[in-house]
């Protein structure tokens, strides 16, 4: 969604929560892509000591990101890939667009990418007459429902089975109804086959781009993407430029965290490395291969040594699969393109405080993101900052877009009077008498935000009579 | 094993202070049954949570410098919640990093114990239960189980308990929605949350529901509460006590 698009998440929420095939369709999948993420890393020092390596790689190849995106474009310029530089997801859609009408292109073929989701490239496309087909198969479920991903690594996660049955019955011509697997997996091959005889342009994302040999890998798991990539004369990648590693050797532990992570896999059944164009006397492959790498606020998070982290992101989406919110919610609440805690760290510095600075709300800092991200990404810690600096204006280049836009509410007051009342001991005895007081009016304050909120499906906090300062005190329990 | 020590500081916490003092006696009774001499400063307040992950860190500071002055002697800091001692432990250092008060933080941190970790590693207690068979259930705070990594230590004195059946829950590392102050800007979020905690609970057929946190016994109880689901939520300390008091 763009930023001009006010987001209404309680309303959202509100809706999500209400939504009870939602609900148990995103239960029963995230219990499955946690369960088998529990089962590869079942061995927890095996995990620790592979994590801490993905780690290391992804903060070095961050330190030198500068250095090993002109040397990844070097590379790839050597091996006869053209790259392309975009500072916005418009100036992004635009040099697509601009490759695809130069070969006068009116169909696209797309293997699955969630920068092109950001850049809306869909969209754009659609607006200048050009076809993008969607070859993914939760893609391509979506694309026909007219929906956007839900999920980061599985986008129509939302949807199960009988619903994608009734789904492909009512939009794809001639097809009877079913709802066993493997005829609705027949139903989408065949359609998808076709589309791939018909694709002018392929457009694909990646998960690694090595600098040193300015190789660039992409995984997944249906050959789609090895379809879009090399059936086409044209492909287009499309990045966001933290994805760079320094070296070739950087890429089996990142990758063995990220299948690991996502679905629970020791690998992907396909994992292509593209590093040239179609070669004289080969016989396939495109002809021309562009890498589009994508700024869009990116640059400015990689200044902060905090905020930085954040780009250490492998978009594997453990984090979402495991967050008690994104369990209850699905993508598509959060409204943005990025859900789920990851979402939530990354969308709010990228579309700017003022706009999506509520995501980072809407987490209890559990930290069970923390716990299974595998680049160990300090998710409740940024999510602690980005609160902050909702509050607080901030003096830094390096603050976060939007920063302060909440610095008028009543609740800075509040804190304030907290603050006060905390650290001065003397007022403690009566802070404790006026909640004792404050908690017997409790139950008429039923209009006041806070305790309604509070009442949703919870009866009130009871004030005990004395507190254990003063019954501490009474049983003479030494204080020094 | 560390050292046994004899004396102690307890950090009460503000939920103890104001919600379950009663739990709060109880963790004092426990190390004093151990012989260790406890010390409890009149001069303690908050551990500053509420407001730091609110996102105000100076006025967290501010409460938090507070804490910093009231347990000044080296005695080990015993805290009744894994939540409050997870922000001592591991978030004061962060917080004071960039502050005259740095090294200080970094020792008072270094003193800081959750109370069944004590009552476990430190002092090795060893439970009689004098209490009628009874079937409860565990619920594992969030900070408790990965900030301080003491759940096993919790549900080690539940299980030393003879009398007492311990049933987990199905979905004992889901956070309950209690979040501090999540709970009331999340209303939605927060109480579908603790609804499923509920149904989890109810279904174990435990009697009693326990924890090491009181944010999440008030959550969690209210939310057993209002649904009329008779279940107690209680803290460890409160039950411990009862049952080896008989
Ligand atoms: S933040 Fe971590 S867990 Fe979430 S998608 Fe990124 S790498 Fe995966």
């Amino acid at each position: 969604m763009a930023s001009t698009t006010v987001v209404d998440f309680p309303s959202n929420f509100i809706k999500a929560l209400g939504n009870p095939q939602l609900r148990r369709n995103l239960r029963a999948a995230m219990d499955t892509l946690g369960l088998r993420r529990r089962t590869l890393f079942a061995d927890p020092a095996f995990f620790a000591q592979l994590r801490a390596r993905g780690d290391a790689i992804r903060q070095r190849s961050l330190r030198k990101l500068p250095q090993l995106l002109e040397q990844l474009e070097r590379k790839c310029t050597e091996n006869g890939i053209q790259v392309h530089w975009a500072e916005t997801t418009t100036e992004a859609s635009q040099i697509c667009l601009d490759l695809i009408q130069r070969h006068n292109a009116t169909r696209v073929i797309k293997g699955k990418s969630m920068v092109s989701e950001e850049m809306h490239l869909n969209h754009v496309l659609e607006e200048h007459g050009i076809e993008a087909l969607e070859t993914d198969l939760g893609e391509y479920i979506i694309q026909l429902d007219h929906e956007t991903p839900s999920h980061i690594i599985v986008p129509a996660i939302h949807k199960n089975r009988d619903q994608i049955a009734h789904l492909f019955h009512e939009k794809i011509p001639d097809t009877p109804y079913t709802e066993v697997v493997e005829e609705l997996n027949a139903i989408a091959r065949k359609v998808l086959r076709e589309k791939f005889f018909a694709g002018e342009v392929g457009v694909s994302g990646a998960n690694f781009a090595v600098a040193e040999t300015g190789t660039l890998c992409l995984v997944e798991n249906e050959g789609n993407g090895r379809m879009c990539t090399t059936a086409p004369p044209v492909h287009i990648v499309v990045m966001g430029l933290e994805k760079v590693v320094e070296r070739l050797e950087d890429v089996p532990p990142l990758l063995r965290l990220l299948t690991g992570s996502a679905t629970g896999q020791l690998i992907t059944t396909y994992f292509n490395m593209i590093t040239s164009p179609r070669k004289p006397g080969e016989k396939d492959g495109p002809r021309e291969v562009h890498l589009v790498l994508l700024d869009n606020g990116r640059s400015k998070i990689l200044a902060d040594p905090q905020l930085r982290e954040t780009l250490k992101c492998i978009r594997c989406g453990a984090c979402l699969n495991h967050c008690p919110v994104y369990t209850r919610l699905g993508g598509h609440a959060y409204g943005y393109v990025y859900p789920g805690p990851i979402g939530s760290i990354l969308t709010p510095q990228i579309e700017g405080l003022d706009h999506a600075g509520a995501m980072a709300s809407a987490s209890s800092l559990c930290g069970a993101c923390e716990e299974v991200c595998p680049v160990k990404i300090p998710i409740t810690h940024i999510l602690r900052r980005l609160r902050n600096e909702s509050y607080n204006k901030v003096d830094s280049p390096n603050a976060v877009k939007g920063h302060g836009y909440k610095s008028n509410l009543a609740e800075s007051l509040t804190w304030k009077g907290w603050a006060m009342s905390n650290a001065a001991p003397w007022a403690n005895a009566l802070n404790a008498k006026m909640l004792a007081m404050l908690g017997s009016q409790l139950t008429k304050l039923t209009k006041v935000e806070l305790v309604k909120n509070w009442s949703q499906g919870r009866t009130l906090p009871r004030f005990a009579p004395k507190s254990l300062h003063v019954l501490a005190k009474e049983k003479g329990i030494p204080h020094e | 094993m560390s050292t046994r020590p004899e004396k102690v500081y307890f950090f009460g916490t503000c939920l103890i202070d104001l919600c379950y003092p009663q739990a709060g006696m109880a963790g004092i009774d426990l190390l004093q049954q151990q012989g260790i001499e406890v010390v409890f400063p009149q001069k303690q307040s908050c551990c500053g949570q509420p407001a730091y992950n609110a996102g105000f860190p100076e006025e967290t500071k501010k409460v938090a410098r507070q804490q910093l002055k009231a347990f000044p002697k080296d005695y080990p800091i015993v805290v009744p919640s894994g939540s409050c001692g997870g922000m001592l432990k591991h978030h004061y250092p962060r917080l004071f990093a960039d502050e005259p008060e740095a090294a200080e933080a970094q020792r008072f941190a270094g003193r800081v114990y959750e109370l069944t970790e004590f009552l476990v590693t430190v002092l090795d207690v060893k439970l009689e239960d004098r209490g009628p068979p009874i079937k409860a259930t565990w619920h594992s705070s969030c900070s408790a189980l990965r900030e301080m990594g003491v759940i096993e230590h919790s549900k080690s004195l539940i299980r030393q308990l003879q009398n007492v059946e311990l049933i987990e829950l199905q979905r004992e590392r889901e956070c309950c929605g209690f979040g501090g102050t999540f709970s009331v800007k999340q209303p939605d979020l927060s109480s579908a949350m603790v609804a499923d905690k509920a149904a989890d609970i109810e279904q174990t057929g435990a009697s009693v529901v326990l924890s090491g946190d009181c944010g999440c016994l008030l959550n969690i109880g209210g939310a057993l509460e209002y649904r009329q689901i008779p279940i107690p939520a209680r803290h460890i300390a409160d039950f411990i006590l009862e049952r080896t008091h008989g």
